[in-house]
């Protein structure tokens, strides 16, 4: 670690004000991803700028939608009523996520913002074009079971981490932010961004722009998420999925779904959406999307099984999300978005 | 006479754990501590050109830069440490004396430490310390690697021989009339003890010498003053290690000599007292871990199920600086009645860490092998996987036709098959659903050697009626503190609240290391002896003193109950200790005593034995594999304390679990660096991923062991557990998997070949 300069925030435009002017200055919210990073070596910063006590914990109705302010705590935000009962695909995302006291440290605009967990971006010994700029990809030719199949380029194929970011991506969340060029909005599917030859940005925020809020949209239909692991909790995605499905009467009238696990950023999958629009739910349509979606997966050598992998996870996903099959558990929760469930004797006790 | 013992008893430092007053070895304040960062190395094989520390010295609070080029000369490690063999091919450990040469056999090796006023101070200027390398490619693979090597003996003793062969193990194959032949691979391993490696070094002058105290996380004191004494050259005296409470081991932390040997080499530098603390990073590269392992296991049969030839071949890998093999036949040359019985040991050496002991070394994945490749020939034949390993139950060892001293293996099988509802399940594989999931069952047997060594206690019985015992044995969580003090109890004639178990510095009577599940066997009876010593010395006060009631008694008619010294005959006639000691106006009695093995370790043949069951559920569609049940039976000998043996078994269990289905780190094929270096990505079975276990115990002391009939239970857990689920998983999906861990991606990949 280095040292470094800390102060508290006092207001969001004064947040700003002290990041934006210093290149080496820094948000710090729960301090979960960034203090890690600052303890490997990877980060240094040579400010922190702590907006943990800026009032960016509240949750508002708005016009039809909520309003999640980006210092509510992962925890709050996946326990509030309104999130459980319309969005609980936000929910199970965030309770999938991490460990209950990681949670409670963790916030809503720092979870979308964590960084990568390829492990060579994590280690300063090794190459990292994340990291060091034009140092290589390490994980290109080196173990690679954990990284992209969709978006990759030369320069990295590390995926984005975020289970929240699938949830915010399917129900086209809008992050709101001010900056030193005043506040914004910014659709979250447009919030992170494809590798390309610059994969040190993970994002399309400018250097000292604040997310304020994490905007849902009006939703009136059922959500979903489901997340495959390599234990039964506290471990991020092999792949996930999170499905928003909106009905008129028997058929599928809006589908929208996203993948995590599998890119740099949550990853839509458009073609198989536009195939759901107009149909009556069943195992062969869904099994027909899954096969679209992943029509363009371009494998690494250790993670193939992510194709089969997300196919399944994806029509799992939209039976249980259109009603075909029972959810795996209470919706909202943790056991209805965990691929297999707890250990011990079945049905899990719940 | 056993009140105490066999009694479910509180942990005697549970208090102290969970209020945070237990002090681990990084916690003890030394006035004027100093603190050091660890550089490490950033290739795995060549020679440093050169070490920049220019910027780590200006940086404020810097006390010195400690590398190969300044830090103090050490001898060399020796080449054993009593019987075990350190170094060379077999050898127990890292052969390498830290930072007294250039050379780098490893990514993550030290190079340098940064010694600071502040932890935080020190670790950033290692961050600023250049190195500079002359690299060369490493070799990482264990199959192409120039140095191999074929050990004659684990640790270099005679009774454990790595290369075997019994009868004609290749003909009896190449004759038999059902001949299976298949390769099992397991990922290396770490033990991940929640306390890493930390030691504080203290160096004083006393009497005009050099005196050096060491705060390190050690599960062998003594090992660690020897190997510290040798290294700077001082009496052993001049070495006291302090360690009252290890924060877990695995096998870790038992001869690891090289990070206590930095810390003394920083303190000796800056002349204050110095702690290092590793990084969790670091306990990826130099603590030790299992090796990765490639076995072949060629079984013969005859149509009915007997073996007639059994060859277990396993590969492993060690550092360009360790010798170390995984012991993998231990399981192998021992279980079953086979005429024609072979087995060899391989080792690569890479430029990859140092590998070490890990919780039951060679048992746990050759047992998997083993137990697999039976489950195997089981199908094969169509036999019961339990009637098969009965058709070949071995009465009497097969490698050296000793008797067993104690084996009640049937009952384990049985009590288990119960336990699970063997009978009741459709033994075809595939056969058995629950919603979307496919449920299989699976068993695998277990085993444990039953090892004793020599060990000594001081038990001293004060004249206010309370007793003190100790011995420099250590409490890894094992709960020594725990049944010590019940042993004691029982040897001394108090009630257990009366006395007290102290452990955990070598200044103590000597105890050997804590590993290789021996030590109940191995320091119990030293306690024993000791208590008896101290009451000894006790009677001999009361028969001597005219006013005792005991004045003239016989020493054999008289019996210690309860805090009193008594006739056995009349037993109203005896007084308490207390009021002999006071008479004689001393403070208290004191006895060391000793005990060791006996020639019944030439007589008989020492195994614990156990069943496990297995029930697991799979979700083929996403490769997700969850235990759903595991019932373990084990013959462990007497039983000390049922919940902290319990506890013992349960994470022994859960430990197989994590191996079987999750742990693994892996190395960059290129590099050779961790890709695994934290605990978010090497995963340890979390509470989600535990069943319910049901695990009982025989309780069948054993007759030969010693006086308290205990086997040890540290490691049987782990073994048997791997088979017992990977068997589980096949008869669920009918997929063998012969690859550790059984990770999603691999069921996937199989059922995607099907
Ligand atoms: C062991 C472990 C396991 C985990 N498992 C999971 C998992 O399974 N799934 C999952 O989704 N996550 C997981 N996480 C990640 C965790 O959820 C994130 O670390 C957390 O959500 C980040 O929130 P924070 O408030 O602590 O962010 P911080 O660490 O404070 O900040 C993260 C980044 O966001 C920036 N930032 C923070 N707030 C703002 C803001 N309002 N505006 C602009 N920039 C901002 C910071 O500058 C920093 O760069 C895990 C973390 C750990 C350590």
């Amino acid at each position: 670690m280095h040292p470094f300069q800390y102060q508290r925030a006092t207001s969001t435009a004064q947040a700003v004000a002290a990041v934006a002017p210093e290149p080496g200055a820094t948000f710090i919210a729960g301090g979960t991803s960034h203090l890690d990073l600052m303890k490997e070596d990877v980060h240094r910063p040579s400010r922190l700028v702590d907006i943990s006590l800026l009032p960016l914990k509240q949750i508002t109705a708005l016009a039809g939608g909520l309003r999640l302010g980006a210092g509510v705590s992962n925890t709050a935000a996946a326990a509030h009523p309104e999130i459980q009962r319309r969005y609980p695909v936000v929910s199970e995302a965030l309770l999938t996520g991490a460990s209950t006291q990681i949670r409670n440290a963790a916030t809503l605009g720092g979870n979308p913002l964590q960084r990568t967990r390829c492990p060579y971006f994590r280690d300063p010994a090794q190459p990292c074009n994340k990291r060091a700029p034009g140092s290589g990809c390490a994980a290109l030719g080196g173990i690679n079971r954990g990284h992209a199949l969709f978006g990759a380029s030369d320069a990295c194929v590390a995926i984005h981490p975020s289970d929240l970011a699938v949830a915010l991506a399917a129900l086209d969340a809008v992050v709101q932010t001010t900056g030193p060029r005043g506040p914004r909005a910014i659709p979250f599917p447009e919030l992170h961004r494809l590798p390309g030859a610059t994969p040190q940005v993970d994002t399309t925020l400018a250097h000292g722009e604040l997310i304020t809020a994490i905007d849902l949209p009006a939703f009136a239909g059922r959500s979903h998420y489901l997340k495959v692991r390599d234990r039964a909790s506290y471990a991020f995605a092999l792949v996930s999925c999170a499905v928003a499905l909106e009905m008129d009467g028997e058929h599928v009238r809006r589908a929208r779904l996203a993948l995590g696990g599998v890119a740099h950023k949550p990853w839509r999958l458009p073609a198989a959406e536009a195939l759901l629009v107009g149909e009556k739910p069943s195992e062969k349509l869904f099994r027909a999307a899954a096969d679209a979606a992943f029509a363009d997966a371009r494998p690494l050598e250790h993670n193939a099984y992510k194709i089969p992998l997300g196919r399944n996870l994806l029509v799992q996903a939209l039976l249980e999300t259109s009603g075909l099959q029972a959810l795996a558990g209470p919706a909202g929760t943790a056991f209805a978005a965990s691929v297999g469930g707890l250990a011990g004797t079945f049905p899990a006790p719940y | 006479m056993m009140d105490a013992i066999g009694q479910p008893l509180e942990r005697a430092d549970a208090h102290l754990k969970v209020t945070g007053a237990a002090r681990y070895a990084a916690e003890w304040d030394l006035p004027g501590l100093a603190y050091g960062a660890v550089v490490v190395s950033g290739i795995a094989r060549g020679t440093v050109r050169a070490i920049d520390a220019k910027a780590a010295r200006r940086t404020p609070g810097v006390l010195a830069v400690l590398t190969h080029e300044n830090a103090p000369r050490l001898r060399p490690l020796p080449d054993k440490l009593g019987k075990v063999l350190l170094r060379g091919e077999g050898g127990m450990t890292e052969a390498r004396q830290p930072l007294q040469d250039a050379e780098v056999y490893y990514a993550g090796q030290p190079l340098a430490v940064v010694v600071a006023d502040t932890h935080e101070r020190a670790r950033h200027a290692a961050t600023l310390v250049g190195v500079t390398y002359d690299e060369q490619p490493p070799e990482l693979a264990m199959t192409t690697a120039r140095r191999q090597a074929r050990p004659a003996t684990f640790l270099g003793s005679p009774e454990e021989k790595l290369q075997v062969s019994i009868g004609d193990p290749a003909a009896a194959l190449a004759a038999a009339p059902v001949r299976l032949e298949r390769v099992y691979e397991s990922a290396v391993t770490h033990h991940n003890p929640i306390e890493p490696l930390a030691t504080i070094a203290h160096w004083e002058q006393r009497d005009g010498a050099d005196f050096l105290t060491l705060y390190d996380t050690t599960r062998f004191l003594t090992g660690v003053q020897q190997i510290a004494a040798g290294a700077f050259s001082l009496p052993k005296e001049n070495v006291h290690v302090i360690c009252p409470f290890v924060g877990g081991a695995f096998g870790s932390k038992g001869w690891l000599f090289a990070p206590p040997l930095l810390a003394a080499l920083a303190a000796r530098m800056v002349g204050r007292p110095v702690k290092i603390e590793w990084r969790r990073q670091d306990m990826f590269t130099v603590a030790g871990h299992r090796s990765a392992t490639r076995q072949t296991l060629a079984l013969g049969a005859t149509p009915d199920g007997q073996l007639t030839a059994l060859q277990h071949d396993t590969q492993s890998h060690a550092s360009l600086v360790s010798g170390f093999a995984e012991p993998c036949a231990n399981l192998s040359r021992m279980l079953y009645q086979v005429p024609n019985l072979g087995f060899t040991h391989q080792v690569a050496h890479l430029n990859l860490p140092s590998p070490s002991t890990m919780r039951g070394p060679g048992e746990t994945v050759g047992g998997w092998a083993l137990e697999c490749a039976l489950d195997e020939l089981a199908t094969e034949l169509k036999l019961d996987p339990v009637a098969l390993r009965l058709k070949n139950y071995a009465e009497h060892n097969p490698e050296t036709g000793k008797p067993w001293s104690s084996k009640h293996l049937r009952d384990c099988y049985a009590r288990g098959q119960a336990l699970i509802g063997w009978e009741k399940r459709n033994p075809v594989p595939r056969a058995m659903r629950e919603g979307r999931y496919l449920v299989g069952y699976g068993m695998a047997t277990t085993m444990y050697p039953a090892g004793r060594n020599a060990a000594t206690a001081r038990a001293t019985i004060s004249a206010d009626g309370q007793a003190l015992v100790e011995s420099a044995t250590h409490e890894i969580g094992n709960g020594a503190r725990t049944i010590f003090r019940q042993i004691s109890a029982d040897g001394l004639g108090l009630p257990v609240a009366r006395v007290r178990f102290e452990l955990g510095d070598s200044a103590l009577p000597p105890a050997p290391n804590t590993g290789g599940s021996v030590t109940t066997a191995t320091v119990g009876p030293a306690v024993l002896a000791a208590c008896r010593n101290a009451l000894r010395a006790l009677r001999q006060l009361a028969v001597r003193d005219a006013q005792s009631p005991l004045f003239g008694a016989a020493e054999e008619a008289i019996e210690a109950r309860a805090g009193r010294l008594q006739l056995r005959a009349a037993p109203a006639q005896g007084e308490d200790y207390g009021a002999i000691l006071r008479r004689a106006r001393l403070p208290a009695v004191s006895a060391e005593g000793s005990a060791k093995p006996g020639p019944e370790k030439k007589q008989y043949s020492f195994y614990s034995f156990g069943a496990v069951f297995a029930q697991v559920r799979v979700d083929e569609a996403t490769g997700v594999i969850r235990v759903a049940r595991l019932c373990g039976v084990y013959d462990v000998g007497r039983v000390m304390n049922p919940p902290t043996a319990r506890s013992q078994l349960l994470g022994g269990m859960t430990m197989g679990l994590g191996a079987t289905l999750m742990e693994e780190t892996s190395y960059d094929p290129r590099t050779g660096h961790p890709v695994v270096r934290n605990l978010a990505d090497y995963h340890v079975p979390s509470l989600a991923d535990t069943p319910e276990m049901s695990i009982e115990f025989l309780d069948n002391p054993d007759p030969h062991i010693g006086e308290l009939g205990a086997r040890g239970i540290g490691e049987i857990g782990c073994v048997g557990t791997p088979a017992a689920i990977t068997n589980a998983v096949f008869h669920a999906t009918g997929q063998r998997l012969r690859e550790l861990p059984l990770t999603p991606d691999k069921l996937l990949r199989a059922a995607t070949r099907a």
